[in-house]
């Protein structure tokens, strides 16, 4: 499942980074001040407000809900399950000449990233080029009912960076390498083989044009922070409407003190657990003292 | 069973870690090495952020040689004399380290020089103290003695005390360089340093085994406590469930390598320390040789 939906991601991904639509000669030129992915400053999201591209004779919007918006992170935590459901409201019949498809993802807040490369010098393997992503989401799960590159615009996914390369955003710094696509085909590859975004074509189940569910799973590593949900309909791969929501993930009880212990008195934190040691320390010795008089 | 950690933001097995910490804590208890060596890398291999590893495990080291030198100050086997001199060497040591760590970050090959200082030590202290100790066991099977060796040049050295513990009258430099060299160690690489400072207080200092352990031991869990409170302080990356579970597992395994290493000869020990040694190395100087399975890494933030 997982080698599909790298297959699919690639299949996606790297066209579109070959082929960016903000700086097509990005490849050629190659050299400082210019990004591949849409800058930081571009709108997007909700703040883009995708204009219901208004089908005049079919309005169609979407009524959504989660089946929790909350994710309270635990010391057992393993990982959550999120449904996503919802209809579509029609003041119409349901237009026969394109087919309705959707999209839903789940966005974790965003983390900058430095992709290295090794290559060989004098024998060894050495961290030779980098590159740094400013801002790329901590998690990123997309569910479709179908293939986005056949169901999504490309100029559509550019504006609301719904595909994996596009939820990547601006490089942090000027790169001095020949190939950032490279780079940030290989990030894509790593978080993808370990679970951090994923691509689930065909995970949004459509009935009768009307009703969609689209069953996420969380993974256990976790950041805190609110992971935006937005889920996209779309027909002739224009957005006929969309719609934003967040799920609020928090560490609880013991989690949550040690958390703002460690960073709000660091001090206090690290005596805590030298004492921690020591005590352990002379615990496990005594108790093997008194075993062995035994 | 998994288990969350509210540091690092991973979801771990809690008994892969108390095993993990069990195996680092035989070893520390059986040759007075602190295992951070072993327990780092153990750690960035399930996954751990490698900053949260090195200040984690140097955590983990302060309870595991605590442990330890209980045991060993009961049977009176710590020089405390010599140790505060180590001690001393060792914590302006660390504190030099942090300075050299700044400067090869922001050089931006700090993994690399780290990686090479590792293989270059762990090969020659590793080869070394086999050699020597497959010898000296040759020489005590054939009967003979071997004779205490005398260092010209370190007896010539000023400022003598006596270390009666080690039965030695011994000028405090050696012990001093000793001391500073295994503190920019243990900030660079995030160990206690034992694997360098046994070997080091056995041919060069001339100590007797017996006591070479707990003095290393007593010498350890001071400056791996000096490194994780500033590790917690400056990064704010000890991760406190990580060091408990890693610690429940290396506080009875440092017990057991006590009383195992009591039982075995001590040329027994050092072939063994040595082989450990030299196998450590040698993963660590295949991964620089052969061709990585993907070139690439992510690192977090900004470097």
């Amino acid at each position: 499942m997982r080698g599909l939906a790298l297959i699919a991601v690639c299949l996606i991904g790297l066209p579109a980074l070959a082929q960016d639509p903000v700086v097509p000669d990005a490849a050629v030129s190659g050299g400082a001040e210019i990004m591949s992915f849409p800058s930081p400053e571009a709108p997007r999201g909700e703040t883009a407000a995708p204009e219901p591209v208004p089908h005049a004779e079919a309005p169609e919007s979407v009524v959504a809900g989660l089946s929790s918006d909350e994710v309270a992170i635990t010391a057992n935590f393993d990982g959550s399950e999120i449904t996503i459901y919802g209809a579509i409201k029609r003041q119409s019949p349901i237009p026969a000449d394109s087919r309705l498809e959707i999209a839903a993802t789940i966005e974790g807040p965003p983390r900058s990233v430095t992709i290295r490369r090794k290559s060989r010098r004098f024998g060894i393997w050495v961290n030779t080029d980098s590159v740094v992503v400013g801002s790329a989401p901590s998690f990123y799960s997309v569910a479709t009912t179908g293939p986005l590159d056949v169901i999504l615009q490309p100029e559509e996914d550019a504006r609301n960076r719904i595909s994996v390369p596009m939820v990547m955003r601006s490089f942090a710094r000027p790169f001095q390498v020949e190939d950032p696509a490279a780079f940030t085909g290989a990030m894509m590859a790593i978080r993808i083989a370990d679970g951090t975004y994923r691509v689930d074509v065909g995970g949004v189940k459509l009935k009768d044009d009307t009703l969609f569910r689209a069953d996420f799973r969380l993974p256990a590593n976790l950041v805190e922070g609110a992971y935006k949900t937005r889920i996209f309909l779309l027909r002739d791969g224009h957005i006929v409407d969309s719609y934003s929501t967040a799920i609020e993930v928090r560490k609880v009880g013991l989690e949550r003190w040690l958390y703002r212990l460690a960073f709000d008195q660091p001090f206090v934190y690290g005596v805590m657990s030298l004492l921690i040691a020591a005590i352990a320390g002379w615990g496990a010795n005594a108790a093997f003292r008194a075993l062995q008089r035994k | 069973m998994q288990i969350y950690l509210p540091i690092a933001e991973v979801a771990v097995n809690a008994f892969t870690l108390v095993g993990l910490g069990g195996v680092v804590g035989l070893m520390s208890g059986m040759f007075g090495v602190g295992g951070g060596f072993l327990i780092t890398p153990l750690l960035f291999f399930i996954g751990i952020p490698p900053a949260i590893a090195v200040a984690t495990g140097a955590n983990q080291v302060v309870a595991s040689s605590v442990s330890g030198v209980l045991g060993h100050v009961k049977r009176r086997t710590v020089d405390f004399r010599m140790g505060t001199v180590l001690l001393i060497g060792g914590l302006i040591g660390s504190a030099l380290g942090v300075l050299v760590f700044n400067l090869l970050t922001r050089l931006g090959q700090v993994e690399l020089v780290v990686q090479i200082c590792y293989v270059v030590m762990l090969g020659v202290v590793g080869s070394m103290m086999l050699i020597e100790s497959v010898n000296a066991l040759r020489r005590t099977r054939s009967g003979k003695r071997t004779a205490r060796r005398h260092h010209g040049w370190i007896h010539a050295l000023p400022f003598k005390i006596k270390f009666r513990t080690s039965g030695l009258y011994l000028s405090v430099i050696p012990p001093l360089a000793v001391g500073l060299l295994v503190g920019v160690l243990s900030a660079m690489m995030g160990v206690g340093g034992g694997f360098i400072m046994v070997p080091a207080m056995i041919y060069l200092l001339g100590m007797p085994t017996k006591v070479v352990i707990g003095t290393s031991l007593f010498q350890i869990t001071f400056v791996t406590a000096f490194t994780t409170l500033m590790h917690a302080v400056s990064y704010n990356t000890v991760d406190v469930m990580l060091a408990v579970l890693l610690i429940i597992g290396g506080v009875t395994g440092a017990q057991l390598g006590t009383q195992l290493g009591a039982r075995l000869r001590a040329e027994q020990l050092r072939i063994l320390l040595a082989l450990v040694v030299l196998a450590v190395c040698g993963k660590l100087a295949m991964d620089l040789f052969l061709r990585p399975d993907n070139l690439f890494s992510l690192t977090p933030g900004i470097i």
